[in-house]
């Protein structure tokens, strides 16, 4: 499909030759975000056109009722070419959908794409619903939600429970990604629990578990010498952690976490706190893919190993990059999802 | 040393052949140049017809992927919407004229095929393209446009007349806010879906529509192009296997020579080979850039008449493109190989101290002459078993193959015995002389005489052909186009408010209202035409039961076109399936030019089948006079553009223009190939005449003054011409009856009647004969000239 190439050109993070670094790209014409973060909600579920990217991104770990472990991915991008909304085709908002499930031995990708301003995709606040084509993510509001997805060879229909409040990341919601200051808006709702049906080419699986959602929005969330992250959302037994590592050029790192207790309580932690370190790669599509780490975030005892249920759970979409489910072991256990983009 | 001086020797003896021969030398390259050169052309013209076609294929999918089409020819946006949101993944295009061009615009976000041939990978271009608008195009279509606020991007892999632009861009223009034309299903589609009637059960889900694939209609007219071809680089392959054969003969006292000294045989075939090969690759690398000069003449009338006839766009300009000049390159060696390797065959086995004498190869009959004779017989046979028992395009073409070899095989053996009878017949003695040297250069001049028969019998065949397809054309659209003036409405309301402005205004107005519907599988349309004497009168079938149009304006029935009779394999009184229901054929009707099938209900019929559809065209039944001042009245009430309006004569005298062009591209090839079997003649009688010395002097000696021998030479030459001729007539009608009721019936599923042309065949016998004159004038003039010494020669040097 031609659109491959065409959307390395559109998406921001796509325009230079080292993929995800172009996300360092600045354009004076959008908004950026501004400290302190004041959100008001349900507004700010829906989208927010005068910044340059915006994602809905949902990732579950699931279990069949004999432990066949599964992961799921629902993920709504929104990128503009101009600040505004603008109507019919010649809108300049660009919508991107990419759905995956993966098993320990499969991993099922597709992607859509869609033009704002005509209805095939889009976001609206309250009632809650973010769809493209036939995909939704549809509630009375964020916290129930029915989530579903189809693709040529697998589909899914979910029911999610939030059972938690939403959390902030960063300053309130105002989240740094580098030593310049660049920042986005960025919170989560990881407090989902979830059930539904898994349609595979062998048949329906019946699941349940979590789901962990993920809103942000920036104009230019990353510095010009960052090439890609490495991102963790990880249910632990006492409590859960994000953190994230942002590469640079001259292979230092900047990272980032926030840690929650199971009530919903956070702790923000700044550059140098949190580590993650590859431990052994694996072979990705002829490209070298870290797949265990080792994972400290010394403040609150934790040093974990962390391990893809399927090594190849890469996503070939036309901003290509891995996405998949995890299982920790080490001072704590629990399950979780790793995103690693700018793997070129 | 010693090897490099030997085979030096040897090259030095042979080539000098050319030397002391150097016609014999221009006829090879020559001969080999034309036939070529008429190959590569026609091969050019078609590459790049090709390549339009492909251009336009790669852009719209059509023929690759199904599309979604609506009844109206409209379909809303927000039905496209709901089936996206449905789980179809399906396309948008928006299509329509702008200016002189068409305007097709895509989605390249979801279109299976992106923005088809236009190179996408500038990021701003693509950010220009979604939001403020950019056209792609070549740039003689871009010329065509007026003056448009959008930036223009030259795209030379465009299809011809067409704009790529953004769906959004194309709707503004076309003024189709909301509106698109159709859509295009991708080939892999999710898991989970709404079934398509519950999503939109007013639009139509069509297969891949081979059956109006560009390429598969315009086969006909390419394989014309390329019969003509190959004809052409047949007979440039009679003229130089002469060539050789005769360059072998004359040159064997120097190959014994040369083996006599020890020269091995096999280096000496191997170094004829190489001069072989050198001159094909000479004369082809001249072929291919005549061939060029040919191409870029004919292609602007191939292009005209391809989108006259198929609505297919052709880019006029040429490219020089490897599939045909290549291809050209490697027919002249294997047609100079063919040409060579019998004389090479006997080369390998000539005993080492053969005769060094000339066998006067050209004089060879005989016991190859009943051979000869045996083998046209047996292909003849063949042909005719093909007409009564082949079926299929294959059969066809070998029908016409065994058709053509055969004839001109046989042409030798037919000459040879009316030339005997002629001798018997003879009063005097110089006319008995006449017939019986006539009689004996049959042998030589026979390469040249079948070159010439195979040029004009596909010259009558084709002309005829081309000639039938017109009269019955143009017959068809006096039946067919009936109203004197036609009216396409916008949408369907500028329809109503049409048919109640044009009611008072004409003599009758008769609604054309259709639909696409697949009949037996196989994509057709439905009209529904208002009950009127002008169909009852107009529309002849070739078949049908009983009293068939008043059974079928009673409901009770449908008439199909010959096409979907044929290939849906459908007689009258068997039924096919229409909207679910069930109906009689009663009748058949001959649709010219109509590359699907077609069905015809009563309007009454089609409003019970399709509630929904409403007619968007009008024929109107008016005094022609009153056409221009209406034209006028529809242009200012209802602001209808002039493609929107279609004078009855206006399309007659397109149709009329489009013969034309046609007929510019085969008379074209018609006099190359005349000159091609001329110059073979010419080439012929140029040999024979220095040949021929021993013969003519016996008859100067006895009385006959040189330019009486020169006049007689001339007479002869005519003879000959007419003689094919009058062959040349009953074989390209044959020809002609073959491409008309078997290969068109093969590749269209319609069968023309075949009319003749006898003026045209008695023009072209002119032709012929002025070519034989032509061709004899020079060795005529060359025997007046002779010297009498020479003549006196013969006496002396007799063996």
């Amino acid at each position: 499909m031609n659109a491959k190439v065409f959307f390395f050109l559109l998406f921001p993070f796509a325009v230079s030759a080292q993929g995800f670094a172009g996300l360092g790209l600045k354009d004076d014409s959008f908004a950026t975000p501004q400290i302190p973060a004041i959100f008001d909600f349900p507004r700010d579920h829906g989208p927010h056109a005068e910044y340059r990217i915006e994602w809905w991104y949902l990732t579950s770990n699931l279990e069949a009722k004999d432990g066949t472990p599964f992961g799921l991915q629902w993920t709504l991008f929104r990128t503009a070419l101009a600040p505004e909304n603008g109507t019919g085709w010649s809108s300049p908002q660009l919508w991107m959908g990419h759905a995956a499930v993966t098993t320990a031995d499969s991993h099922y990708v597709t992607e859509r794409f869609a033009r704002g301003g005509i209805g095939q995709a889009g976001v609206t606040a309250y009632p809650f619903e973010a769809w493209i084509d036939d995909w939704q993510l549809v509630g009375p509001d964020l916290n129930t939600l029915r989530m579903t997805a189809s693709g040529p060879n697998f589909a899914y229909d979910m029911d999610l429970e939030a059972l938690g409040p939403l959390i902030f990341h960063g300053n309130d919601g105002y989240s740094v990604k580098s030593a310049e200051g660049q920042a986005s808006y960025y919170y989560s709702q990881p407090f989902y629990a979830v059930e539904g049906t898994l349609k595979l080419p062998d048949g329906d699986v019946q699941v349940s578990g979590t789901a962990w959602l993920d809103r942000e929005w920036s104009s230019q969330p990353l510095s010009e010498n960052q090439m890609g992250w490495d991102w963790f959302s990880l249910s632990l037994d006492t409590g859960k952690l994000m953190g994230f590592r942002l590469r640079q050029t001259d292979q230092t790192f900047y990272t980032s976490a926030t840690w929650i207790t199971p009530d919903g309580q956070t702790t923000a932690y700044p550059d140098g706190a949190f580590s993650a370190e590859p431990v052994s790669n694996v072979t990705v599509k002829g490209r070298t893919i870290p797949t265990q780490w080792r994972v400290t975030l010394p403040d609150r005892g934790i040093d974990v190993t962390v391990a893809a249920i399927n090594d190849q759970a890469w996503m070939d979409t036309s901003v290509p990059y891995w996405e998949g489910p995890i299982t920790v072991t080490g001072t704590h256990k629990g399950v979780g999802y790793l995103e690693m983009t700018g793997y070129e | 040393m010693r090897r490099p001086s030997l085979t030096m020797t040897g090259l030095h003896a042979l080539l000098s052949h050319w030397w002391r021969n150097p016609i014999q030398l221009f006829t090879l390259v020559v001969g080999l140049s034309l036939a070529t050169a008429l190959w590569s052309g026609v091969q050019a013209v078609n590459a790049e017809a090709r390549a339009s076609y492909d251009a336009a294929a790669a852009t719209l999918g059509e023929g690759e992927f199904e599309q979604i089409t609506s009844d109206s020819g409209m379909i809303l946006q927000a039905d496209y919407v709901r089936l996206r949101r449905s789980g179809w993944l399906v396309s948008p295009v928006v299509e329509g004229q702008l200016d002189n061009a068409r305007l097709i615009g895509l989605d390249p976000l979801t279109a299976p095929n992106g923005l088809g041939p236009v190179d996408m990978s500038n990021g701003q271009l693509t950010v220009d393209m979604l939001t403020s608008g950019v056209f792609f195009a070549r740039q003689e279509t871009l010329d065509l446009l007026g003056e448009y606020d959008i930036s223009l991007v030259q795209s030379p892999d465009v299809a011809p007349g067409v704009i790529l632009t953004d769906v959004g861009t194309a709707q503004r223009l076309l003024e189709m806010d909301g509106f698109l034309s159709r859509l295009i299903v991708a080939p892999a589609q999710p898991m989970n879906q709404v079934l398509f009637t519950d999503v939109t059960p007013k639009l139509t889900l069509r297969t891949p529509q081979n059956g109006t694939d560009v390429a598969r209609l315009t086969d006909s007219f390419h394989l014309n192009l390329t019969a003509f071809g190959l004809l052409s680089f047949a007979v440039g392959i009679f003229i130089v296997h002469g060539a050789i054969g005769l360059a072998f003969e004359q040159r064997r006292p120097v190959i014994r020579t040369l083996r006599a000294l020890g020269f091995p045989l096999r280096r000496l075939m191997a170094l004829i080979a190489v001069e072989l090969l050198a001159l094909s690759l000479i004369a082809g690398a001249i072929g291919v850039g005549l061939g060029y000069i040919i191409a870029a003449a004919l292609l602007t009338d191939v292009a005209a008449t391809i989108s006259g006839l198929y609505g297919a766009s052709v880019s006029s300009t040429l490219q020089f493109r490897p599939e045909w000049w290549l291809s050209s390159m490697v027919i002249a060696v294997a047609g100079t190989g063919m040409a060579a390797a019998t004389s090479l065959f006997q080369l390998s086995r000539m005993p080492l101290l053969a005769s060094a004498r000339p066998r006067a190869w050209a004089m060879q009959a005989g016991r190859g002459r009943m051979y000869q004779a045996g083998v046209a017989f047996g292909l003849l046979i063949l042909a005719a078993l093909l007409g009564l028992v082949g079926s299929g395009l294959i059969a066809g073409f070998g029908m016409l193959a065994a058709l053509l070899i055969g004839a001109a095989l046989a042409l030798p053996v037919v000459l040879d015995r009316v030339l005997a009878f002629g001798t018997s017949r003879a009063k005097s003695v110089i006319i008995e002389w006449f017939w019986a040297d006539t009689r004996q250069q049959l042998p030589g001049l026979s390469l040249a005489l079948m070159a010439l028969l195979l040029a004009m019998a596909t010259n009558v065949g084709v002309s005829t052909m081309v000639s039938s397809f017109r009269l019955t054309f143009t017959g068809f659209l006096d039946q067919r186009l009936a109203s004197e003036f036609y009216v396409y409405a916008n949408d369907a309301d500028q329809a109503a408010e049409l048919q109640i402005f044009l009611t008072p205004r004409v003599d009758k107005v008769l609604p054309i209202q259709s639909v696409d519907q697949d009949i037996r599988g196989l994509p057709s349309e439905i009209y529904g035409p208002t009950a009127h004497a002008t169909y009852r009168d107009n529309w002849l079938f070739l078949q049908s039961a009983p009293k068939a149009w008043a059974r079928i304006e009673s409901g009770e029935g449908v008439a199909i076109n010959e096409q979907l009779a044929r290939r849906g394999d459908i007689a009258i009184g068997d039924k096919i399936t229409i909207a679910g229901k069930l109906f009689d054929v009663l009748g058949i009707y001959g649709d010219y030019g109509n590359p699907i099938g077609q069905v015809i209900v009563t309007e009454a019929l089609f409003e019970r089948l399709f509630p929904d559809s409403r007619a968007l065209q009008f024929g109107l039944r008016m005094d022609p006079v009153d056409v221009p001042a209406l034209t006028n009245e529809l242009r200012n009430s209802f602001g209808l553009a002039e493609t929107n309006m279609i004078n009855q004569a206006g399309i007659k005298a397109f149709s009329l223009n489009v013969f034309e062009r046609t007929f510019n591209v085969t008379g074209a090839l018609n006099i190359l190939t005349l000159a091609v079997a001329g110059f073979a003649i010419l080439m012929s009688l140029l040999t024979l005449a220095t040949m021929r010395l021993p013969q003519l002097a016996p008859v100067w000696a006895q009385g006959l003054t040189r330019a009486r021998l020169g006049r007689i030479e001339i007479i002869r030459a005519v003879l000959l011409a007419l003689l094919t001729a009058a062959f040349a007539l009953p074989l390209g009608l044959a020809l002609a009856w073959t491409l008309l009721a078997i290969v068109n019936v093969e590749a269209f599923g319609w069968r023309l009647p075949m009319y003749l042309f006898p003026m045209a065949y008695l023009r072209l016998a002119v032709f012929a004969m002025i070519a034989a004159i032509l061709a004899a004038l020079w060795p005529s003039y060359k025997l007046a000239r002779t010297r009498p010494a020479d003549l006196l020669k013969v006496f002396s040097n007799e063996r």
